[in-house]
This record gives C-alpha cells, sequence and structure tokens, in this order.
C-alpha cells in the first residue's frame, strides 16, 4: 500500500478525521471545499500534527501517535505541490528549483535539474523572481521544485485551481506523464470531479 | 567657510559617537531579534508584561532610565558589582556605559521594526522549506531572515538613529566627560552652555544631520539590494 491513513484532529468545533489506504498511482481526495482535504495533506507532510492516529507511506511510518512516532517534515521526503504554488519569493525561479535538490541526500535525488526542467518546459525562466511568472508558469516551477526534492512521494494540493482553462489542461498532461513516467505514488486534492476522472486511480471521500 | 572646519576635539567626539552608536547597535541587535522572534512568535503567560517592558524605554523619560541603568549598574549597584567582580568591567562614567544607554534607549525600536517585519513573513513558506527538507535552522537562514531582511535594516537605522541621539539616559548614566562619554548631543550641549559656541554647535549640528542622511541612504540602498530589485523601503 502507497498511503495508510488514519488520523483525527479537532480543531475547535471541528472534527478532521480520516481514514483510507490507496495502492498505486494517483489518489484523490475528492470533498466539498473546507471539508478538511488541505489539513490532511498537511498532516501526511507533517505540516500539521494530528490529536491521534497514524501515517505511513510506502512502508514508512511517518506518524504513529500510540508509537509516539512523528517524523519532522524535513525527514519524510515528501514532495508537496501547494495550491498557491508557494515559491521563495526572494529566490529566481533556478534557486526555488534546486533548494529541494540541494538539500537531499545524493542517493535520493532521482531527478536530475536539466531532466525537469526539459519535462517541465521551464528553461526560459530560470532567471526571472516568481513575482514575475503567470500562474501556469508558477505551478509547473512548483512541482519542478517539489520533484527535485527526491521526494518518495507526491502530495497536490489542486495544482490546478488557479488556472485557466488551458493552463488546465496543460498541467493535467503534465500531471498524467508524472503519473505515468516517474511511477511515484501521488496523494492529490481536488473538489472537481472530472479532473479526478481523468487522473485518479482511487477517489476517497472527505467530509 | 573656516568656521566649518572641523577641530581635532571635534572630530574626536564624532568618532567617539559613531564607536558609541555602532557598539550599541551592533550588540543590542541579537537580544533585539531573540526577543522580536519571542513576542511574534511564542504564545505565553506573561507576554504582554514582556512585551510592556521592551517598550518600556520608549515612553520612560530618559532621564529616568538613565537614573535606572545608575542604579543598576552603578559602583554600588547590584549589576555593577557583579561586572566589577568577576570581569572586572566598569561601565559608569566609561564610553562602554555610554553604550549600554544608547543600546537599552534603541532596543524598543529595534524589535519593533524586527517584530513587525517577522509577523509579516508569510509562515506558509516556512512549511514549504520545512517539507523540501530544510531543518528548523536552516529554514529560518534561508527563508524567515532574508524576507525579515527589511525590518531588520529598518532595525539598525533607527538604532543608529536613536544612539546617535541618546542624551538624556546617557549624561545621567555616565556623566559628560570630553573624550570618554561625551558624544554629539552632549557636546552640542555643552557648547551652547558656553559663551562664544555657537560656531561649535553649528559643526557639530551639520556633522548630525549629515550622519543621520548618510544612515538613512545607506540602508535604501541595502534594502533594495536584499530585496532582489524589489522596491524596497527601510522606514
Amino acid at each position: 500500500m502507497s498511503f495508510e491513513v488514519d488520523v483525527s484532529l479537532r480543531r475547535g468545533e471541528r472534527e478532521i478525521a480520516a481514514r483510507f489506504s490507496a495502492g498505486e498511482g494517483l489518489t484523490a481526495l475528492f470533498g466539498p471545499s473546507g471539508a478538511g482535504k488541505t489539513s490532511l495533506l498537511d498532516m501526511v507532510a507533517g505540516l500539521l500534527r494530528p490529536d491521534r492516529g497514524r501515517i505511513c507511506v510506502s512502508g514508512t511510518v511517518l506518524f504513529d501517535s500510540a508509537a509516539r512516532i512523528d517524523l519532522p517534515p524535513e525527514q519524510r521526503a515528501c514532495g508537496y505541490v501547494f495550491q498557491d504554488g508557494r515559491l521563495f519569493p526572494h529566490r529566481r525561479v533556478r534557486d526555488n528549483l534546486l533548494y529541494g535538490w540541494k538539500l537531499a541526500p545524493a542517493g535520493r535525488r532521482w531527478l536530475e535539474p536539466d531532466a525537469a526542467i526539459a519535462f517541465l518546459g521551464i528553461g526560459h525562466l530560470l532567471e526571472r523572481m516568481p513575482r514575475s511568472l503567470s500562474g501556469g508558469e508558477a505551478q509547473r516551477v512548483a512541482i519542478g521544485r517539489a520533484l527535485l526534492s527526491g521526494p518518495r512521494f507526491l502530495l497536490m494540493d489542486e495544482p490546478l485551481a488557479s488556472l485557466d482553462a488551458a493552463r488546465r489542461d496543460e498541467i493535467m498532461r503534465l500531471i498524467e506523464r508524472m503519473r505515468d513516467e516517474f511511477g511515484i505514488p501521488i496523494l492529490y486534492v481536488s473538489h472537481d470531479r472530472a479532473e479526478l476522472d481523468r487522473l485518479a486511480a482511487a477517489v476517497i471521500p472527505v467530509g | 567657510m573656516a568656521v566649518l572646519v572641523l577641530s581635532e576635539a571635534e572630530w574626536a567626539i564624532i568618532g567617539l559617537s559613531l564607536k558609541v552608536s555602532l557598539v550599541a547597535v551592533a550588540a543590542v541587535l541579537p537580544p533585539a531579534m531573540l526577543l522580536a522572534w519571542v513576542l511574534a512568535r511564542c504564545d505565553f503567560r506573561g507576554k504582554i508584561l514582556l512585551d510592556a517592558l521592551v517598550s518600556l524605554p520608549l515612553v520612560l523619560p530618559p532621564v529616568v532610565t538613565g537614573w535606572l541603568l545608575l542604579l543598576a549598574f552603578g559602583a554600588n549597584g547590584p549589576l555593577g558589582r557583579l561586572l566589577d567582580e568577576y570581569l572586572g568591567i566598569t561601565l559608569i562614567f566609561r564610553w562602554t556605559g555610554a553604550a549600554l544607554a544608547a543600546a537599552i534607549m534603541a532596543l524598543p525600536l529595534m524589535v519593533r521594526a524586527i517584530r513587525l517585519s517577522l509577523e509579516a513573513v508569510d509562515r506558509r513558506l516556512e512549511g514549504a522549506a520545512r517539507s523540501l527538507g530544510a531543518g528548523p535552522w536552516r529554514c529560518f537562514a534561508s527563508v524567515t531572515l532574508p524576507l525579515t531582511m527589511p525590518g531588520i535594516l529598518a532595525a539598525l537605522v533607527l538604532g543608529f538613529a536613536r544612539s546617535i541621539g541618546e542624551f538624556g539616559a546617557t549624561i545621567t548614566f555616565v556623566s559628560n566627560i570630553p573624550g570618554e562619554t561625551r558624544t554629539l548631543p552632549l557636546a552640542i550641549y555643552n557648547a551652547l552652555q558656553v559663551p562664544g559656541g555657537e560656531a561649535a554647535v553649528t559643526r557639530l549640528a551639520i556633522i548630525s544631520v549629515l550622519l543621520s542622511l548618510a544612515a538613512l541612504t545607506v540602508s535604501e540602498v541595502l534594502a533594495r539590494r536584499a530585496g532582489g530589485g524589489r522596491a524596497g523601503h527601510v522606514l
């Protein structure tokens, strides 16, 4: 199993809870806005701590409240593509791309920067500052940054949400190729059914 | 124009002022950053009290701050005795004491500037850095610190300006000793008391204006560079 998740977190009046396991390929968390899908991704990434539960990805336990295991985010080897890109505004595209690559142990790097840049078609953007990128360009750079950090799995939080129709199709094709060519497990959040019909091997309802 | 030529003693005053201010700002920057971090990022009981304590020199009459420093660091003050006994350091009537007074007066302004800038950092960028493999310290050094840099520069300028203008706490704590604690404002005050001192006052006042302008200009330039072409403003 790629993802085994069983967590709960109480935030004020709201209870975010999920229990699922998922196999290879792209697994989608599907549900209305505000159902806690992003919180679930944050928990898998280690950016949000569940009250209790267990998170295991490809056989590695990332969090287990019973066993008192809670790996810090930098040790989870996850490539997180955020909904808003979240590029570092003070670094050029090149330095954004290489940020995680430089930190990853050599043995974990499975993609070279040149290959990633060619794959994403962002060679002409390398010297630009993030604020000068369009939504689609920024999202491609964010995907590249995540892929280059040597991740063992990817988390993608509505990566198409801020894009127009043409760009959506382009990024969607990229994600399909990533899924098929790299064979990396992907946990994908969306509230768009059509998007998931095309991309996802399994759909987990949330909320 | 001869009236604008600085005497040797006046050059010494400028040198002393620069030394006192630079040492004060450099020494107070690390604690200011730590306090700004604690106030911006931590939640604990007594935070309001800490916040008030840090801001106290901003609202107290400087003379009172100087007097409190005198009580604490004077020959019979608890801290003064400790420093003298264990490190052989005396602050009172020394330029180091003037630097301490300037540092205490600069602290609230510097904490404020850094804190505002820290609070403006998008914490989700820190989450992104962590998920890309950066530990807490690297995350701080590569994301938080550069994004806080405009605030730190502002803090340095404000702190330097406050230090170079410090008067009340300094004269109360370390007196007005030529060559040791007589900084620019104290020298101007002194020259005003002396008959025929107007020319000296003019010269020293012009120097004060030039120093402050230089500090502002340098920091604007640095902020622009730190901002990587973004229109950065220090103040």
